[in-house]
């Protein structure tokens, strides 16, 4: 939840990172740490377990320094995308003001991108919140990979809302920063 | 697959308004007296109040060598991830959580309205004490916390910016570091 603190003249905004597992949400938040000057970026955390896997959350704090007198920070958190880790997402997701859905543009990772979608709608609804009345946008990941779904198939497949979606590489860092301006922007819009 | 692409399919919508914590300078100054308060009180190294959410809401004593951004996270982490077991056998959440280091510990607490209190200590002070001046506390703070967010929503004061008349330059910032 963004906190608007007049007192001390500070915005916070969360922003989570939702997708199946190894569909490169880690991977975003760590091309965004390598990219960012010292002074914007705080300290990277990553929760994860011994084979490198999201266990909690990843968390990166993205300071936009001060506009118009309000040091303007965004929250990054990702959330475990491994089936069993669900009571974990749920905790990350409370509170988000805006989700990137991370989905894997792999043929064979077609029903992992449905079943995390469907879970983002369930978790969202234990908070009495549509996934519609929240500002997300869809970033179809991995485009250089072989036996790819067309965007056709994947907006057909995830995107029934028609949100904005985006096409990334995130290793490369492709479409990595136009994502995440795009929601933080979304948010903004709506305070 | 060329430049990175984003195309608008449709219209959004976006009716609802953000949920927030707001807070003004009455209720932030209360807030922040007592904790200074409740520092003093306990003789703790420092004295944190966080959300839920992991926003550092204020702090006192001494944090210069605490990176208060992570502390806030992964209190509130912390403090979730306990609620769920704590949902598994049978209980609602718990109320106070302590962590015992070899020279500093942690004691948190909960209050309303998914606020929590953070208390590092040393051996300045005993468990026993931070636990009694932190459960004063609560119950001032609690009152305090309610009075802010219990009623309808805050107007915004008068003199005070609106968020959305600088969401724009907010916007040229973003374009500014993200290119």
């Amino acid at each position: 939840m963004a906190l608007i603190n007049y007192a001390t003249r500070e915005i916070n905004v969360k922003i989570v990172y939702y997708g199946p597992g190894l569909g490169g949400k880690t991977t975003n938040l760590r091309w965004i740490y390598g990219k960012l000057d010292q002074n914007t970026k705080g300290k990277m955390i990553t929760l994860a377990t011994e084979m490198d896997r999201t266990l909690f959350f990843d968390f990166l704090p993205v300071d936009l320094g001060k506009v118009r007198g309000f040091q303007t920070r965004f929250h990054l958190y990702t959330v475990p995308g491994q089936v069993f880790y669900n009571a974990s997402r749920r905790i990350i997701l409370r509170g988000a003001d805006g989700i990137i859905f991370v989905a894997d543009s792999q043929r064979e990772r077609r029903e992992d991108n449905i079943d995390s979608l469907e879970n983002l709608r369930d978790n969202l609804a234990t908070f009495n919140l549509r996934l519609s009345d929240t500002p997300y946008v869809m970033q179809y990941n991995k485009r250089d990979l072989p036996n790819l779904m067309t965007v056709a198939e994947m907006e057909g497949l995830l995107n029934p809302e028609r949100v904005l979606y985006f096409e990334s590489v995130a290793t490369q860092g492709i479409g990595v920063f136009d994502t995440l301006k795009e929601i933080a922007k979304m948010v903004i819009r709506k305070f | 697959m060329g430049s990175p692409v984003a195309k608008r399919a449709g219209n959004q919508r976006l009716n609802m308004l953000i949920d927030r914590i707001k807070l003004f300078e009455s209720g932030f100054q209360a807030i922040k007296e007592n904790i200074e308060k409740l520092l003093q009180q306990s003789d703790a190294k420092a004295v944190l109040l966080v959300d839920r959410d992991g926003n550092l809401i204020t702090n006192a004593g001494e944090t210069e060598r605490v990176d208060l951004e992570s502390f806030a996270t992964l209190a509130a982490a912390d403090f979730a991830a306990t609620s769920q077991l704590a949902e598994l056998i049978g209980e609602q959440q718990f109320h106070t959580l302590y962590h015992q280091g070899e020279r500093d510990h942690l004691y948190f607490q909960a209050l309303v309205r998914n606020i929590i209190i953070a208390v590092i200590f040393d051996q300045r002070t005993t468990l026993g004490l931070v636990r009694v001046r932190v459960k004063h506390a609560a119950e001032t703070l609690s009152k305090i916390l309610e009075d802010i967010f219990g009623g309808q929503e805050q107007a915004v004061p008068e003199e005070e910016p609106r968020i959305k008349d600088i969401s724009k330059d907010i916007e040229d910032e973003l374009d500014r570091l993200f290119g």
